[in-house]
């Protein structure tokens, strides 16, 4: 599948931002961060600008984004239209929380923003959902690609909580150690969905295809057009099997295992130095999380490939 | 809505029957397809480059060519390929905004063209490649097994065909209701043992491919020797014992 500039984009900033909600909500209900009302604030405003930054950029994608309004009506049966769904109520508790910070409403606060998590979750839930549920692309309908999401989503966030925190000068040690577990978790689940994938059965077959496995082994003669088309544009799309490898271990290792380690040494140190690997941590997640996705896109093979190559 | 509509029994199908046993992939379904369908409820249908190198544009039907089997019984396969109408359609369910439906009344698959947003989800959940993205007018477009022909009082009834029906020179394509067991292309598809495409996809097709006719294979059994005729002696002298002997 051929990776769209303005949806890598989109999933990676609204991940990172639905992440930054949701630890935020958590841990400011549970009292394990002890930032104070100011600083969850402008976390707050940061996590809502990524969020927002990521669907103004999934609008790009759209041939019509003048009619995405329209997006909200099939939530019944459509994932794309709940996630869009998900994503507008999210807004409600995460604002209302905000109000409640600025009017010194504590306790209202926290429960809007318990709220807010509950709804960050779901709304990146529902995006990878999208991906999940499209049968023809076996890469993605798998059922590591939501948990994957999901739990990247989480490591992103907490990467950036601990930031903020060590910028505002105030103990990052909460959100550190879940940087620390979700980038363990995150690394293993996808060296464990690249390991699955890479040997999963194909879905279908040229002879399944055609129906003409009956006669024997299919392989295709001619092609119906001499030029490209946007079929061979969209789905035909391949990443060489070598920058395919790399691109793995950059995201295994500098995307994820980095920062995980990096968050480590950041607890083991303390000081200005903690809050300067904290940066330099949050920046690796991000970028691997880049290459993570447009890898996510460039590594997909859809059936209709099938006709035209055969494989 | 982009739910399906509920399945009833009796339910009219409407779908083609392609049989590549007649097909000779002359292009003529594809290209009267194009310029059916270029003026038709889906127009119009773009080309980029159309008179220069890298020429293309959207077409709602495309004949593939395969090479199928090997030795003697292996075959060459014309294949074309277009939208099945599936039952369960996934590019209808996935459609955020309603603009993809499947009609209740005879289960054409359809876009509503002022409502698609272009966001290209549905020819993602399409296995078969049936949806093509108008990227100049930013929405999607797919066979409508024309539907501006097929119920069309101002052609000829004969005509009420889809165009790719219609202009096959061979009698490749028909056109009918498959939710009718008693229909002509229903009892087609039961006598030539017609079948769906990607059956482990269950997105449950409605049109059928009927296979290509097997090859007629002669007796089986091992060949008779011919008897060494008298020509076949080199020899005179053996050539007059064998007249001799045989006499």
């Amino acid at each position: 599948m051929k990776p769209a500039g303005s949806i890598v984009f989109f999933t990676v900033a609204s991940g990172a931002g639905y992440g930054l909600l949701f630890w935020l909500g958590l841990l400011g209900a549970t009292g394990q961060v002890a930032g104070s009302a100011g600083f969850t604030l402008v976390a707050l405003v940061l996590a809502l600008l990524l969020v927002t930054a990521g669907l103004c950029s999934s609008l790009l994608h759209l041939g019509h984004a003048e009619r995405a309004w329209r997006a909200l009506s099939q939530w019944r049966s459509s994932w794309l239209s709940r996630e869009g769904v998900a994503a507008i109520i999210t807004y409600v508790p995460a604002v209302l929380g905000g109000v409640c910070l600025l009017t010194g409403a504590a306790q209202a606060a926290q429960v809007l923003g318990l709220l807010a998590a509950v709804c960050a979750l779901a709304t990146v839930y529902c995006t990878s959902m999208i991906y999940a549920s499209l049968k023809p692309i076996k890469e993605w309908a798998h059922p590591l690609v939501p948990a994957g999401y999901v739990v990247l989503a989480l490591f992103s966030g907490a990467c950036l909580l601990a930031v903020l925190l060590a910028l505002a000068g105030q103990d990052a040690t909460v959100p550190a150690l879940q940087a620390l577990v979700f980038g363990g978790l995150a690394a293993a689940l996808k060296w464990q969905y690249w390991r699955s994938i890479d040997t999963a059965r194909p879905i279908a077959t040229l002879e399944s295809a055609t129906g003409l496995g009956r006669i024997g082994t299919t392989r295709p003669l001619d092609p119906p057009h001499t030029q490209s088309n946007y079929l061979m544009r969209e789905m035909g799309f391949r990443v060489a099997r070598k920058h395919a490898v790399s691109l793995r271990t950059l995201t295994l290792w500098a995307g994820l295992a980095g920062p995980a380690v990096l968050a480590a040494l950041a607890l083991a140190l303390g000081g200005a130095l903690a809050a300067l690997l904290r940066v330099l941590a949050a920046l690796l997640a991000v970028g691997g999380l880049l290459v993570e996705r447009w890898l996510m896109f460039a590594e997909a093979t859809h059936t209709v490939t099938l006709y035209y190559r055969g494989t | 809505m982009t739910c399906l509509p509920a399945a009833k029994p009796g339910q009219k199908k409407l779908g083609l029957v392609i049989d590549l046993d007649t097909c000779v992939g002359c292009q003529a379904c594809a290209t009267n397809c194009k310029e059916w369908n270029a003026s038709g409820h889906s127009a119009p249908l773009p080309d980029f480059n159309a008179y220069s190198a890298g020429a293309e544009g959207v077409w709602f039907n495309r004949v593939h060519s395969y090479e199928a089997g090997d030795g003697g019984a292996g075959k060459t396969v014309h294949f074309p390929r277009s939208c099945l109408h599936c039952d369960n359609a996934a590019c209808v369910t996935v459609c955020p905004t309603g603009a993809s439906y499947k009609r209740a009344e005879d289960g054409i698959v359809l876009v509503d063209a002022d409502k698609c947003i272009g966001c290209q989800l549905c020819a993602w959940a399409c296995a078969y490649g049936a949806r093509e993205f108008d990227e100049d007018e930013g929405v999607m477009k797919k066979c409508t097994l024309c539907v501006d022909r097929i119920y069309n009082e101002n052609i000829p009834e004969a005509q009420r065909k889809p165009a790719c029906v219609v202009t096959c020179p061979t009698g490749a394509r028909h056109f009918g209701d498959l939710g009718d067991p008693e229909s002509d292309v229903s009892k087609l598809v039961a006598a030539r043992d017609g079948y769906a495409l990607m059956p482990e996809l269950d997105y449950q097709p409605v049109n059928r491919y009927l296979p290509p006719r097997k090859h007629v294979v002669p007796e089986q059994g091992k060949p008779v020797e011919d008897a060494p005729t008298p020509m076949d002696i080199k020899s005179g002298l053996l050539r007059w014992m064998d007249k001799v002997l045989t006499r």
